[in-house]
C-alpha cells in the first residue's frame, strides 16, 4: 500500500454530500437545493405540479392528500409572498399549517437555532418550511431534525431557493415545451447575492438547457461562476440576443452602499430591461422575474406589465409546485400513485 | 508521574535529530532534566537507579514545538483550559506550545503572561510560551509595552488577525520591536477584503453562496508588511500561510535576504475547499482552505524551505461552536492529536523525508520562537517525543484528549502514534 493514511468515505464520517435530500429508496425526502438531484426527480416535481394546476382552478380548491399532517412555516427572515404561497399550498392539501416568524433578535437572546428547532419539533410536526438569512441553514436544519421530518428550503442566504427555481422551470416548460435542449435562457442582474439564480442555474443545467447565460457587471458575479455551467456576458444586448427566456433578478438597494454599483440610474441604463432591449431576444421570448420587482431599476414598467411578461403566472404556478414538493416529500403522490407509505 | 529514579535511559530507539543531522539507532541517558549522554545502541548500561524505556522499533525525536496553539485560557475556559490542553499536548508528543495573545484579557501586560506561566507550571505538562500583543488590546491604535512583555517572557509580538489599518502605526510597531531585537508574528490579513468571509473566494463560495475570502486578503497584507520589514529591519514571522501566492511572496523576500520566516498549519497541507462539501462546519477555518493548487504549492514551499515550520493552529471549541449554519459557526480545528500524524502523512505523499518533516516541528519552530528546544544534544534539556512510525490507528472522539472535539479528521486512518513523552527529563506520558 502506497499510502496508509486514508480519508474515510463520506458515509463513514456521517457527512452527507448532497444525498441528504433523498431517502434510502431514492425518493425526495428534503428539498434543499436543486443541485445534485437528477433530471428524473426535477421532472417528477414538474409533472406532479402539472396535476395540481387544475386543483387551483376549481371552485373548491382542496384535496385531502396531506390531511392530518402538520406543516410548520419557519421564517427567520421576513417574507410575504413566499410564505403565503407555501401556506396556501399546504392548506389546499388539507394539512394543518403553523406560521412561525422568528426575528433574528429573538434568536440572539441566547436561544440557538438548534434550541428553536427542538422546541418546535416537540410539537410533533411533519415538515419544516424554512427561510433563513444564512447560506446552509436548511442543510443544517435537515441534518439536525428528527428522522421523520422533511425540510423544504424556502431560501437560505445566497445559497438556494429551490421551489422558486422549480416554479420558474414550470413556467418555462408551460411556455416553451418539455425540451429545454434548444432553449437559450439569460439571467440578468445580481447573481452574486442571488439564491434564486444559483438554484435556477443548477435546475436549468440538470434539465439540459442548451445555453444558460448570466449577464451582470463583474461586481455582481461570483468568482468562477463559469464553473457552474453558464456563459458570462457583461453586455446586455449581446447577452439577451436570441434568448427564449429572459429572467430579471431583483436589485437590492443596499448594493449601492457596498460600492458594488454607482447608482440605480446607471444600472438601469446598462442592465435594465426595456422594450427596446427586448427586441434583441427572440420575438416570442418570455420575461420572468422572481419578484418583488423594482420598476425602473431592473425592469421598465411596460415590460413588466407587457405581453411577454409571465411574472404573475410564476406566482400562481408557485402554489402548484409547492404542493408537488410537499406531497412528494411527505411520501404521497396524487392520483393514487402511492410509493408505499411515508418515508422511513 | 513522580520520578524516583536518578536517571532515565532510552534504549535502542531510532534517533532523529535534524538539528544535529543525526538519524541512527542510539541510547540516550538523561539525568536532572538534561541529556547527559547519547551513545551507540545498546552501549549505555542501566543500574538500579535507572528507569528504562525500551525504544526498539520506535522513533525518538526532540519534543515537538508547536508555534501556534490556542489554549483558550484566560477567557474561554468553557472551551478548554491550559491544564486540559497541556495534558493533551503531552500525549501528542508536543512539549512546547506557543500561545498567541488574543486571550481575554489580551496578553498586553505582564500580569497576563505571569498568569499563563503560573497555570502552565501548575499543570506541569507541556511548556507554554506566549506572544505579547503588538498593540494595546490588539486594537491597532497604540503600541503595547513590548519591552515589559518581553521581560515577562513573551517570545515575540503579534496582533493576531486583528487589523492595524493605519500603516504608520504598523511601521512604528515594527520599528519599536526592532529596537529590542523582538520578532513580530504576523497573521497576514487585509481586513476589508476578508470581513464576513468564511471560505476561499472560489468555486465552493460561488456554489454554496458563502462570502469568500480572496487570496488578495493574504497577499496584500504580506506585501505591506514586507515593505515595512525592509524599512525597519524588524525580524518578521508570517504565520498560517494559505495560498500559493502568499508562499511566493515569502520566497521572494527570502531571496532578497529580508529577515523573514513562515509557517503553515498542518491542515492546510491536507485539505482543500472541496472538503467543505455541503457545509461541513468542521472545515470552517481562517484563513480558509483553498484550492488543490494552493495545497501543492504550500507543500512545495515546505519542501524547498520557503516555509520554515508547520504548526497545529490548534483551536479547541465546545460543540455548540460548530452547531449553526456554516458561516455562523466558529472557525478553527482542534489539532493537537493530528499534528504529528498529519505531518508524518507528508512523508508518504511528498518527497519530504521524516527528518525534513520533524525539523519543521522541532528545531525550526524553536528557532522561530527563539527558545532553546527542538534538538537532542548532550547538555540540552530533555524534551523528547517517542513514537511508533508504523502503528495504524483511527481518529475518533475518544482518542481526542483536548477538550475540543472539533476536527474534520474524525474517522481518518493514520499511521504513526506517540508512545512516550519526556519533558524536563520526566517521563510524563506512556501509551
Amino acid at each position: 500500500m502506497v499510502n496508509k493514511a486514508t480519508k474515510p468515505t463520506d458515509a463513514l464520517i456521517g457527512h452527507d454530500a448532497w444525498n441528504i435530500q433523498l431517502d434510502k429508496k431514492g425518493h425526495l425526502k428534503h428539498f434543499l437545493t436543486t443541485e445534485g438531484l437528477g433530471s428524473d426527480v426535477l421532472t417528477q416535481i414538474l409533472d406532479t405540479a402539472e396535476s395540481f394546476t387544475n386543483v387551483n382552478e376549481k371552485s373548491v380548491k382542496k384535496v385531502p392528500l396531506l390531511r392530518g399532517k402538520t406543516i410548520v412555516n419557519l421564517f427567520f427572515e421576513p417574507s410575504t409572498r413566499t410564505r403565503t404561497t407555501f401556506e396556501l399550498a399546504a392548506k389546499r392539501l388539507s394539512a394543518d399549517v403553523l406560521n412561525i416568524n422568528i426575528s433574528t433578535s429573538a434568536t440572539s437572546k441566547g436561544e440557538t437555532l438548534l434550541d428553536t428547532l427542538q422546541n418546535i419539533q416537540a410539537m410533533h410536526c411533519d415538515m419544516f418550511v424554512v427561510r433563513h438569512s444564512d447560506s446552509g441553514a436548511a442543510h443544517y436544519i435537515a441534518n439536525n431534525v428528527a428522522p421523520n421530518i422533511s425540510v423544504i428550503n424556502a431560501g437560505d442566504g445566497s445559497h438556494a431557493h429551490p421551489t422558486q427555481a422549480m416554479l420558474d422551470m414550470f413556467t418555462i416548460r408551460r411556455n416553451k415545451g418539455e425540451n429545454f435542449g434548444n432553449l437559450r435562457v439569460a439571467i440578468v442582474g445580481d447573481i452574486l447575492h442571488s439564491r434564486v439564480a444559483r438554484s435556477q442555474i443548477h435546475a436549468l443545467n440538470t434539465l439540459n438547457t442548451g445555453d444558460v447565460r448570466v449577464i451582470a457587471p463583474k461586481t455582481l458575479l461570483p468568482v468562477d461562476v463559469e464553473s457552474m455551467g453558464v456563459n458570462v456576458f457583461h453586455d446586455m444586448e449581446a447577452g439577451i440576443k436570441d434568448a427564449d427566456v429572459v429572467i430579471m433578478l431583483r436589485l437590492q438597494n443596499e448594493r449601492m452602499q457596498g460600492a458594488l454599483l454607482p447608482s440605480e440610474q446607471e444600472y438601469f441604463k446598462l442592465y435594465g430591461l426595456t422594450e427596446q432591449r427586448l427586441l434583441a431576444a427572440k420575438s416570442d421570448a418570455i420575461v420572468m422575474h422572481p419578484g418583488p420587482i423594482n420598476r425602473g431599476v431592473e425592469i421598465a414598467s411596460n415590460v413588466a406589465d407587457g405581453s411577454r411578461s409571465v411574472i404573475l403566472d410564476q406566482v400562481s404556478y408557485g402554489i402548484a409546485v409547492r404542493m408537488a414538493v410537499m406531497t412528494m416529500t411527505l411520501g404521497r403522490e396524487p392520483e393514487n400513485n402511492n410509493r408505499g407509505g411515508s418515508d422511513e | 508521574m513522580s520520578n524516583e529514579y536518578a536517571q532515565l535511559i532510552i534504549k535502542n530507539g531510532h534517533l532523529i535529530d535534524p538539528a544535529n543531522n543525526i538519524d541512527q539507532i542510539a541510547d540516550i541517558k538523561i539525568s536532572n532534566g538534561f541529556i547527559t549522554a547519547i551513545e551507540a545502541a545498546d552501549s549505555i548500561k542501566p543500574d538500579e537507579n535507572s528507569q528504562v524505556i525500551d525504544a526498539s522499533n520506535l522513533t525518538i525525536t526532540p519534543g515537538l514545538v508547536d508555534c501556534c496553539a490556542r489554549l483558550r485560557e484566560p477567557g474561554l475556559e468553557n472551551k478548554a483550559t491550559i491544564q486540559s490542553e497541556t495534558i493533551a499536548a503531552t500525549k501528542a508528543g508536543i512539549t512546547t506550545l506557543c500561545c498567541p495573545p488574543d486571550t481575554d484579557p489580551v496578553i498586553d501586560e505582564p500580569a497576563v503572561v505571569e498568569l499563563i506561566n503560573q497555570k502552565a507550571a501548575n499543570s506541569a505538562h507541556s511548556k507554554v510560551v506566549t506572544l505579547g500583543a503588538l498593540t494595546a488590546g490588539l486594537r491597532g491604535e497604540h503600541l503595547s509595552e513590548m519591552f515589559a512583555l518581553h521581560q515577562a517572557g513573551c517570545v515575540g509580538l503579534s496582533n493576531c488577525r486583528n487589523p492595524i489599518e493605519n500603516s504608520l502605526i504598523l511601521k512604528r510597531a515594527f520599528a519599536y520591536a526592532a529596537t529590542f531585537g523582538l520578532r513580530v508574528f504576523i497573521e497576514p490579513d487585509e481586513h476589508w477584503l476578508s470581513a464576513g468571509g468564511s471560505v476561499h473566494d472560489g468555486k465552493i463560495a460561488t456554489r454554496l453562496g458563502l462570502k469568500g475570502i480572496p487570496v488578495s486578503a493574504e497577499t496584500i497584507a504580506i506585501t505591506r508588511a514586507l515593505e515595512l520589514v525592509a524599512e525597519t529591519g524588524v525580524s518578521a514571522h508570517f504565520g498560517r500561510l494559505s495560498s500559493a501566492q502568499g508562499a511566493e511572496l515569502i520566497a521572494r523576500a527570502k531571496n532578497e535576504q529580508l529577515p523573514v520566516s513562515a509557517d503553515v498549519s498542518a491542515h492546510q497541507l491536507h485539505l482543500t475547499e472541496q472538503d467543505i462539501s455541503s457545509f461541513n462546519s468542521a472545515c470552517h477555518v481562517i484563513p480558509p482552505l483553498r484550492t488543490q493548487r494552493d495545497l501543492e504549492a504550500l507543500r512545495n514551499a515546505v519542501a524547498n524551505g520557503t516555509i520554515d515550520a508547520i504548526c497545529s493552529d490548534h483551536q479547541p471549541h465546545n460543540s455548540d461552536a460548530k452547531q449553526a449554519p456554516f458561516a455562523s459557526t466558529e472557525a478553527g480545528i482542534s489539532a493537537l492529536e493530528t499534528y504529528l500524524p498529519l505531518c508524518l502523512r507528508l512523508t508518504q505523499q511528498t518527497s519530504l523525508s521524516i527528518s525534513d518533516v520533524i525539523s519543521k516541528m522541532t528545531n525550526s519552530s524553536a528557532n522561530i520562537l527563539g527558545i532553546s528546544a527542538g534538538t537532542l544534544s548532550v547538555n540540552s534539556i530533555a524534551d523528547i517525543c517517542i513514537f511508533d512510525q508504523d502503528e495504524d490507528w483511527q481518529l475518533n472522539e475518544n482518542s481526542i484528549n483536548s477538550h475540543g472535539k472539533n476536527t474534520p479528521f474524525l474517522g481518518w486512518n493514520f499511521q504513526g502514534k506517540v508512545k512516550h513523552t519526556v519533558i524536563n527529563g520526566q517521563l510524563l506520558f506512556s501509551d
